[in-house]
């Protein structure tokens, strides 16, 4: 049976031309990147070349990327490594009062009371600031942020799927160490205001350094009270604790690298993550991009590789691959957008044609060209997908029934819906070899396919439901699922 | 692996891990027997009808059933569920219906062991998907008991109250039991609250856990 898949958010088939560009590095230069010798020094060629592809691309300098075993690697070092290093920063500041303030001198807390007491028992936590439907890369590293030494915000997003920048604004405090949202979420394909966020985080630190300028003259009481009145937060601003370079600006951007424009200064980013196994390339590999300056403490540590960021021999023919897949993704990026946006416009319009009751989750342009995630009403994910998978079909669900934790999707709730709706999303997600005639093919198969579950279905949600359609059924049990919509707080423990 | 464990196999989304389907969950996952087709319009063309949602993953389940003399004459169904629960329903109806029924009290003493024999097997993080079946013929056996005044027949699962601080009952325990947790550190991590603060109540959980995993998958 020939099968359609469309699951391309999930991963990606490997490029023959990546492929290719990978074969010579299994077998024939196989060396060991940091050798003197020739094996050694073509290794090393090829890792240089590496990153000068993919620094072009995104207009970084080499020694900003970093390469990891992926997506998850480079989330994870991109948050707890600013997460560490950040703490380091308070341990110094903790302890340097009394070392350099020389017995006497005036510190700047003499001046300015109000002072920020960070890392002590009654002190002011460092601060991340994420949105709640982040992939869980970002979002478990958080969660456990939260239950030790930082505070967490995780912000709402809109029904349609986007972050708000004022929102971001809003949430920014002295001690905000590290704000990071997606460039498309990986579910539902929205596309988030990642350059207005830059700028935002770009002008509160601008506000910070303008404050601490302040403190060094005596005269810069004006230019304060106008920061305060933009930041209310920076008002008691007067430490470097947290000095100018705080908040950093993450993004994970793997849904979007083979869609979007990268380029970092156009981001204002100051960190990104990207990684091959959603572009065409090898699984197993990625990069953190990183803005020199920028400091994080590195997660695997050993022999120093990767500007001592991330320790381990270089993987050369994965990072060969990465880079070919980037530079194709990059280059490709408009010609598909412009071949898979009428498509997936079709697949929805089609959906919505032939089947009653689906709503589509997220905006319905600002989102990836191949993603289209809709919510079947009153059918279970699990089963639609098994269904059409002996058809030859494959795509996902947010079903709680497929995840590991029992739990439904944490994005369709994040936009405000009841559970049962997360249990009836489908996503769909095209890619290169998509064609009409899949699509064709699909609409032949899926409402039938959704007229037969509905009949196994006892329940029938209102469109526009906000609350569970059953409670009832639930009759003295303790519904877990029930609780986590909008108001959910994330995993953290009632400590 | 058991080999009549095979074909269908779904692969986690998060974890990458893999599930089986038996061909027995296959064939009636595809045709469920003894659904039922259409709502009754009248309420009285079945003699009892239960709903049931399952705590751990959000499902819902709906029973309906027709009683002669003291045999299950009739079991309809219909389930907002997963593959495990539209093949376990399945099989669990007809396991009450075969060969003329089995009598209200036969019928209560099937355990979701039974069913999961008769399927073959389910992975364990499925186990909850067949007890929703179990539930629903017990609530609509209630209805029955009670529309016939038989009310001492009524069986009601009561909760009890372990930890009182934070409202925690042995329905509770019993839900984390059946979500996969096998010891108090995975209960409470499944329940995300510090269940068992003092020994007694520690102890008290520690022997629950035990129960309901003799009772599920013993
Ligand atoms: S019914 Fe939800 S997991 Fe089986």
């Amino acid at each position: 049976m020939k099968r359609i898949y469309l699951d391309y958010a999930a991963t990606t088939p490997v490029d023959p031309r990546v492929a290719k560009a990978m074969e010579p590095f299994w077998n024939e230069n196989f060396g060991n990147a940091g050798g003197l010798y020739e094996e050694g020094r073509r290794a090393k060629e090829a890792l240089t070349k590496s990153r000068e592809t993919i620094t072009k691309l995104i207009g970084a300098k080499p020694d900003e990327i970093i390469f990891t075993s992926g997506g998850t690697e480079s989330d994870n070092l991109a948050v707890f490594g600013v997460a560490n290093a950040a703490l380091q920063v308070v341990a110094r500041a903790v302890v340097s009062p009394s070392s350099k303030s020389d017995f006497g001198t005036p510190k700047k807390s003499d001046f300015f009371p109000g002072d920020l007491v960070v890392g002590q028992p009654s002190g002011v936590k460092p601060h991340i600031i994420i949105t709640k439907f982040e992939h869980h890369a970002v979002l478990t590293p958080c969660e456990q942020l939260a239950k030790e030494d930082f505070d967490v915000t995780f912000l709402d997003v809109g029904e349609n799927g986007i972050v708000d920048p004022e929102d971001v604004r809003k949430a920014l405090r002295p001690e905000t160490v590290l704000v990071s949202i997606m460039y498309a979420n990986n579910e539902i394909g929205t596309i988030q205001p990642i350059a207005e966020v830059g700028k935002v985080v770009k002008d509160f630190r601008m506000a910070k350094e303008q404050i601490l300028k302040d403190l060094a003259s005596p005269t810069g009481v004006s230019t304060r009270n106008f920061s305060a009145e933009k930041y209310p937060c920076l008002s008691k601003f007067d430490t470097e604790t947290f000095g100018k370079q705080y908040p950093y600006f993450h993004t994970d951007a793997c849904q979007a690298a083979g869609y979007l424009d990268l380029n970092v200064n156009n981001l204002g980013v100051d960190l990104m993550t990207v990684n091959a196994s959603k572009i065409y390339g090898p699984k197993g590999v990625g990069f953190l991009y990183k803005r020199s300056g920028v400091k994080i403490k590195p997660q695997i540590i050993g022999g120093g590789q990767e500007m001592r960021m991330r320790s381990g021999t270089e993987n050369i023919p994965l990072i060969v691959g990465l880079a070919k897949a980037f530079e194709l993704a990059q280059a490709e990026k408009d010609s598909e957008t412009a071949r898979l946006v009428p498509l997936r416009d079709y697949f929805i319009s089609e959906v919505m044609k032939r089947i009653p009751k689906v709503v589509l989750n997220g905006h319905t342009t600002k989102r990836l060209p191949n993603n289209i995630n809709v919510s079947i009403l009153d059918i279970e994910g699990e089963a639609l997908v098994l269904y059409l998978d002996s058809k030859g079909i494959s795509f996902s669900t947010g079903s709680a029934c497929t995840s590991e934790s029992l739990d439904p999707s944490h994005v369709i709730l994040a936009l405000g819906k009841p559970y049962e709706f997360a249990h009836s999303s489908m996503r769909f997600t095209l890619g290169r070899s998509t064609t009409k005639t899949d699509i064709d093919y699909v609409m032949g198969e899926l409402p039938k396919t959704v007229e037969w579950l509905r009949i196994v279905s006892p329940i029938s949600v209102d469109m526009n439901a906000s609350g569970m359609s059953h409670p009832e059924a639930f009759a003295g049990e303790n519904l877990r699922v029930k609780a986590k919509s909008k108001s959910y707080k994330p995993d953290v423990l009632l400590k | 692996m058991d080999d009549t464990k095979k074909d269908i196999d779904v692969i986690n989304q998060y974890t990458g891990e893999k599930w089986y389907y038996t061909d027995i969950v296959k064939d009636h996952f595809f045709h469920p027997r003894n659904l039922l087709m259409e709502k009754p319009k009248d309420e009285n063309e079945f003699d009892a009808r239960g709903m049931v949602g399952s705590p751990a993953c959000g499902d819902m389940m709906e029973m309906w059933m027709k009683v002669e003399g003291e045999k299950v004459k009739e079991l309809k169904w219909k389930t907002f569920g997963c593959a495990s629960a539209i093949a376990a329903t399945s099989i669990y109806s007809v396991m009450l219906t075969e060969n003329g029924g089995l009598t209200l009290d036969e019928a209560m003493k099937v355990r979701p062991q039974d069913v999961m024999k008769r399927l073959g097997g389910l992975p364990n993080r499925k186990i909850h998907c067949s007890v929703l079946a179990d539930k629903a013929f017990q609530k609509t056996a209630n209805d029955y008991f009670r529309k016939t005044g038989q009310n001492s027949r009524i069986v009601v699962e009561g909760a009890r109250v372990i930890d009182a601080r934070l409202n925690i009952t042995d329905k509770d325990i019993e839900e984390a039991v059946l979500e996969g947790a096998a010891n108090l550190e995975e209960v409470q991590q499944k329940l995300k609250v510090g269940v068992g603060a003092s020994d007694e109540v520690k102890t008290d959980i520690e022997s629950l856990i035990r129960f309901y995993r003799e009772k599920y998958y013993g």
